[in-house]
């Protein structure tokens, strides 16, 4: 994935070394080899700033020692859950529909 | 003992997807055998809903299916009921056996089922149960495909069917060579891609999906240059609007087909960015080539930069590294910016025309 990175201040990745108990779950689902982990030795958080917030790596840990704000970078979804909040245009969207 | 394949044709009411060879008996009842190959209507099929026609009704009913002569030891890959994504994984796992436990995802793919959660951890293990997976096979194993994991926890999964789930590579291409390694992956199976080939294929749904701001932008251009940029005849209102429609298709393919093919080369990390970039450029070599007036070509470029940045923003949907975060930012500031060129492009080109210019 040379020269296909994102905007990387914003994400919401926190990785929290104390609880991790090394099952190496994380280090597996990642797509984008956010996370080394093996078996048997704590999770080492490699490269943040490439997470895309999937959420993958939270629902798979045991331990609760990874939090992301997951969701889809998607700007069709987005588009329709804000339009969906609006009370009179709310009927017309599908609040998590981008048609994918 | 296997049924011949005249019995997966037709029963009451019923008829087989053209790619059921046959009916396996198990302790847990008929399974549908499928072969590896394509036939036409696979090859159709996945041509139109790439074309983005079809794509909502695209699904298979969920439930177990054999591919091959599956034995009672061969391994379950589980899936999600996209048809192209079924196709997809039985092609690949050609000359293999194996068990394929299709999950209902409501048509959708793997990666985005995982996201909307329809490809749940509570999805995997009712589908186990209610094809009674524990009488088909003697393992207790599920190979599920790495992008399903923002939507299974893998360690929940034991305690809710009794199977354990050992995550698979992010593509069917890779599962040969990952089943061979005695389900071991490695690095480069566990990374996502984003190929040229890969960013124009999800490129080209954009032009269905667009259909009806396209017919809107088409009737809206009418009545702008009806407004002015005519010069009140009907033969050059039809040639203004043609021409501020054209701009909005350069725009369109600036943004859906030239910022996907250069995503890596463009400056700049938001796509919106990338799609100002490239539609300023693209529309300055338009101005030059087509503007008759200073103002004409302003409006080119202004309305080119906006349509390509809107499009290419929509773009984040279809690429594989893209945060939330990430897109609602660069949607909070970049919608702004768009509208601001679309308005003073279509104000330019009002103005201009009333001042007598060159239309
Ligand atoms: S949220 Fe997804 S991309 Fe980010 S670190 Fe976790 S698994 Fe990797
Ligand atoms: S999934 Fe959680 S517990 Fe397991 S290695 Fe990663 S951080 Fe540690």
């Amino acid at each position: 994935m040379i020269g296909l990175r994102y905007i990387e201040d914003v994400v919401t990745l926190a990785y929290d070394r104390e609880k991790c108990v090394g099952c190496g779950a994380c280090g597996e689902v990642c797509p984008h080899g956010v996370f080394r982990a093996e078996r048997g030795s704590k999770a080492e958080l490699l490269d943040r700033g490439g997470c895309m917030e999937c959420g993958a790596c939270a629902v798979n840990c045991p331990s609760g020692a990874i939090t992301v704000k997951a969701g889809v970078g998607c700007a069709q979804a987005i588009l329709a859950s804000w339009v969906s909040r609006v009370p009179f245009l709310k009927k017309t969207v599908n609040p998590d529909s981008c048609e994918c | 003992m296997e049924l011949p394949p005249e019995a997966a044709g037709e029963r009451a009411g019923v008829r087989a997807w053209p790619f059921v060879t046959g009916w396996l008996r198990t302790q847990a009842g008929l399974v549908p055998k499928v072969r590896a190959a394509w036939g036409r209507g696979d090859h159709l099929g996945a041509l139109a809903v790439r074309l983005g026609i079809g794509r909502d009704k695209y699904r298979l009913a969920p439930g177990l299916y054999a591919l091959g002569e599956p034995t009672r030891s061969c391994p379950v890959i589980v899936t999600a009921n996209y048809k192209l994504t079924f196709d997809t994984l039985r092609r690949e796992l050609a000359g293999r056996s194996c068990w394929i436990l299709v999950v209902e995802t409501y048509g959708i793919n793997v990666w985005c089922a995982a996201g909307k959660r329809s490809f749940s951890t509570d999805e995997v293990a009712a589908r186990v149960k209610a094809a009674h997976l524990d009488k088909v096979v003697t393992h207790r194993t599920l190979i599920l495909p790495q992008l399903a994991m923002p939507g299974v926890a893998a360690f929940n999964l034991r305690k809710l069917c009794g199977f354990k789930a050992v995550v698979g590579p992010v593509r069917a291409a890779d599962l040969p060579a990952f089943l061979d390694a005695g389900m071991k992956a490695d690095a480069a199976m566990r990374r996502v891609t984003f190929s040229l080939a890969e960013r124009l294929t999800v490129a080209f749904v954009e032009i269905r999906a667009n259909r009806l701001l396209t017919l809107n932008v088409a009737v809206a251009a009418l009545i702008l240059a009806a407004v002015g940029p005519g010069g009140f005849t009907f033969g050059g209102t039809l040639a203004a609007a043609a021409g501020a429609f054209g701009v909005y298709l350069l725009g369109f393919t600036a943004g859906c087909m030239g910022v996907p093919a250069l995503l890596p080369h463009l400056p700049f990390r938001p796509f919106a960015a990338k799609g100002l970039t490239l539609g300023a450029a693209v529309g300055f070599l338009a101005a030059c080539g087509l503007a008759r007036s200073l103002p004409e070509g302003l409006a080119v470029v202004l309305a080119c930069t906006a349509w390509a940045s809107w499009f290419a923003m929509h773009y984040t949907g279809s690429s594989t590294f893209t945060s939330l975060s990430g897109v609602d930012r660069e949607m909070r500031r970049y919608i702004p910016v768009q509208g601001g060129l679309l308005l003073a492009a279509i104000l330019t080109w009002l103005i201009s025309s009333w001042m007598g210019g060159a239309s």
